[in-house]
């Protein structure tokens, strides 16, 4: 079995890779590129500049960690991987973000799920907001190529468990069940990938675009916070930022300055709002985080006589649109379904209630199997999503108010994995809520889950997508960035994250991400050198 | 112990005081070593995780102390922002007039598991939602770091992470 760590081998062979957390001087550097941002967008983005020759610094915030640091522990995992140790919050701390925050950004930690943007997404966005290139057919290369460079492709092995009883029951029911396409090569199976591939197989930007970039010649700098973009004119003169413990928690008093040709945003789509709010940019329509997404998700969980085993084998294979086909794109929301891998930290914190209750759900662990309803936001026109503003830190802090097409749809949603959940023959099925006392049949449920009272903070509701909030379109009046991904109003700034998406994607982002961030880093890359970007390797 | 009425008023005063928590908590702070909790906090999660945790936790301090201790790696692992309100509802916890309005529970060490119990739920179902977000902080915290913890799995048939090499 392979085991695959191109980082750990490239920096022993000599890459530039600094960490900010050590030197006690301030640095001044410069290149052709800055990105801001180790992500899905920044990994393509710096291996497609770098392939055409232009220098490239790729700053992240979080720390570098690889292969062979992963051990697939939660209590690892969650501080060293995730924005906020894994519980960054909206406001009103309704929402549960899961977020990556370190080399590789979400792409380390996601559960590997590949989905094209949807026909319909990129339809609604064209008709409004007049993204005219945005076509099934003009980024059907981009997919393609995208999909070649982290081969995704179909699951090869069996469903685990987990995702076998949400086809079973869909099936009985007559709802139609998909399979999901995987960024993996030799994969092991393991069911960790939230954790860090520790086998390098989940081909995350950590494995593929960062080594690559690297392996010619761009710098790596980690655990350096990008805070605020200097103008001068109408160009962006510098990146300043500032230094971070080794904590990843505490900014040291030691600044960075960063020069560049072009300025890249990649932070992710809360991190690139709030790096634009903190630069104080010109933004006439007030469009800086504004209608930030996060496909809402909401939670129940079915105990089986037999073992599950939730933890164990790929995490996602299995889904359902059944939902999201069924109404009109902007009428009431759409859901789509999965199911998410369970391990005791994540389960237990995200399972409501505690004492003999809760323990006697958790005893059941391993009889346990769950689904996720990932609600289609930013197409209802009375869903707006989020916004994201600057704590009195300059940290982020998104708003998202949860309205009443979240929590109709959210009701809707519970109803419909509980139903599939009992036809799949589960013994009782609880509504992650904490009125709900859990269901021994689905009559039981049907009446018990249309009475639970749908409120922020009763009802759990979790997001691993976040998007939006520096959005593209035609016209400056929608568009705080232009369908090409440039920023409006300063000459040398592009955004290339899932902040440019106009509403949510109605599926797991990264793929949009790659695919969207493989056009418009293709386009910059051949202005700057007035040649042809070449492909992804 | 509390009247449902008495505790839903004392829940709405200290909603109030919680909102303020800032002013309170530059009163109240105890001071603690960078990366710990001020004694006044270990003992409050002292006292609430063997209830949070009733069924799962064996009786003894042994597994109390290291689920503590978790919290403690836990909350230095937050982000600056998280860290500081946590702070503020810590004080609160341990300033005795706050936490005898919030809770109902004078002494940590005396509560009783009902006392204890019922202040959690009625945080958990509070109407103010800084009261429920304040639950959820403590449910998270508490049953994050047991679960963290290889002891706990086998309670729950978890075989832990497979061998990888």
């Amino acid at each position: 079995m392979t085991i695959r760590d191109p980082m750990g081998d490239g920096i022993a062979a000599g890459w530039k890779v600094l960490d900010a957390s050590l030197p006690d001087a301030p640095r001044a550097l410069e290149a052709d590129v800055v990105i801001v941002g180790s992500g899905a967008g920044g990994g393509i983005a710096a291996e497609i500049l770098t392939a055409a020759g232009l220098e490239v610094i790729l700053v992240e915030e979080g720390p570098l960690k690889s292969t062979r640091d992963f051990r697939m522990r939660e209590a690892e995992a969650y501080p060293h991987l995730y924005q906020e140790s894994a519980a960054r919050k909206t406001r009103d701390k309704a929402i549960n973000i899961l977020q990556g925050r370190c080399v590789g950004g979400s792409t380390t930690v996601n559960w590997a799920s590949s989905f094209r943007t949807p026909a319909s997404t990129l339809a609604f966005w064209r008709e409004r907001f007049g993204l005219a290139d945005y076509t099934p057919e003009a980024l059907q290369p981009w997919f393609e190529m995208v999909e070649r460079r982290l081969n995704i492709g179909p699951w090869q092995r069996a469903p685990n468990t987990n995702n076998t009883l949400m086809r079973t029951g869909a099936t009985t029911l007559g709802i139609p069940v998909g399979e999901i396409r995987r960024n993996v090569r030799d994969c092991w199976n393991l069911g960790y990938c939230g954790m860090g591939c520790p086998t390098g197989a989940k081909q995350s930007m950590l494995v593929t675009t960062i080594p690559s970039a690297l392996g010619r010649g761009a710098m790596l700098i980690h655990r350096l916070r990008a805070e605020r973009l200097v103008t001068a004119g109408t160009r962006i003169d510098a990146l300043e930022c500032v230094a971070m413990e080794a904590d990843g928690v505490h900014p040291r008093p030691i600044r960075w300055t960063l020069r560049a040709r072009h300025f890249v945003l990649a932070a992710g789509a809360i991190g690139t709002p709030a790096l634009l709010l903190r630069s104080k940019l010109p933004d006439p329509h007030g469009l800086t985080g504004a209608r930030t997404f996060l496909h809402p998700t909401v939670v129940a969980a079915g105990r089986f006589a037999k073992a599950v085993h939730g933890h164990a084998g790929a995490p996602q294979s299995l889904y359902s649109d059944h939902f999201l086909e069924q109404l009109p794109i902007d009428g009431p929301l759409g859901f789509k379904l999965e199911v998410p891998p369970l391990h005791p930290v994540l389960f237990s914190t995200t399972l409501q209630g505690f004492g003999d209750e809760h323990a006697a759900s958790m005893r059941e662990f391993t009889h346990t199997h769950a689904q996720l309803a990932l609600l289609r936001d930013g197409f209802h026109p009375q869903s707006h999503g989020g916004r994201v503003a600057l704590r009195a830190d300059g940290t982020p802090l998104l708003d998202y108010p949860l309205n009443e097409p979240i929590w109709e749809a959210a009701a809707r949603a519970l109803l419909a994995m509980a139903e599939i959940q009992f036809a799949a023959g589960a013994l009782s099925v609880q509504a992650v809520h904490e009125q709900c006392r859990g269901y021994t049949s689905w009559p039981q449920a049907k009446e018990g889950i249309a009475r639970l009272p749908m409120k922020p903070l009763l009802t759990r509701v979790v997001s691993a997508h976040v998007m939006g909030g520096a959005a593209m379109g035609a016209s400056e009046a929608t568009g705080l960035t232009a369908p090409d991904g440039t920023l409006r109003g300063v000459d040398n700034v592009s955004v290339f994250d899932g902040s440019v998406f106009p509403t949510s994607i109605g599926a797991n982002p990264q793929l949009s991400v790659y695919a969207v961030a493989a056009r418009n880093a293709s386009i910059l890359t051949s202005r700057m050198t007035g040649k042809p970007a070449p492909p992804l390797a | 112990m509390l009247s449902r009425r008495t505790f839903i008023k004392a829940g709405l005063l200290g909603g109030i005081a919680l909102g303020a928590g800032g002013v309170w908590y530059g009163a109240t702070r105890e001071s603690a070593p960078a990366g710990h909790l001020p004694g006044s906090t270990r003992a409050m999660f002292a006292a609430i995780t063997p209830v949070i945790l009733a069924g799962s936790l064996d009786e003894g301090n042994g597994p109390v102390e290291r689920v503590v201790d978790g919290v403690e790696r836990a909350v230095a692992g937050l982000s600056a922002a998280a860290q500081s309100e946590l702070g503020e509802l810590f004080g609160l916890l341990g300033f005795y007039p706050a936490r005898l309005l919030l809770t109902g529970i004078g002494d940590w060490r005396l509560a009783t598991r009902a006392e204890i119990e019922a202040f959690l739920d009625g945080w958990r179902l509070h109407r103010i939602a800084l009261m429920q977000g304040a639950y959820a902080a403590l449910h998270d915290l508490v049953l994050g770091a047991w679960y963290a913890q290889p002891e706990s799995w086998e309670t729950i048939g978890y075989p832990g992470p497979p061998e990888v090499k």
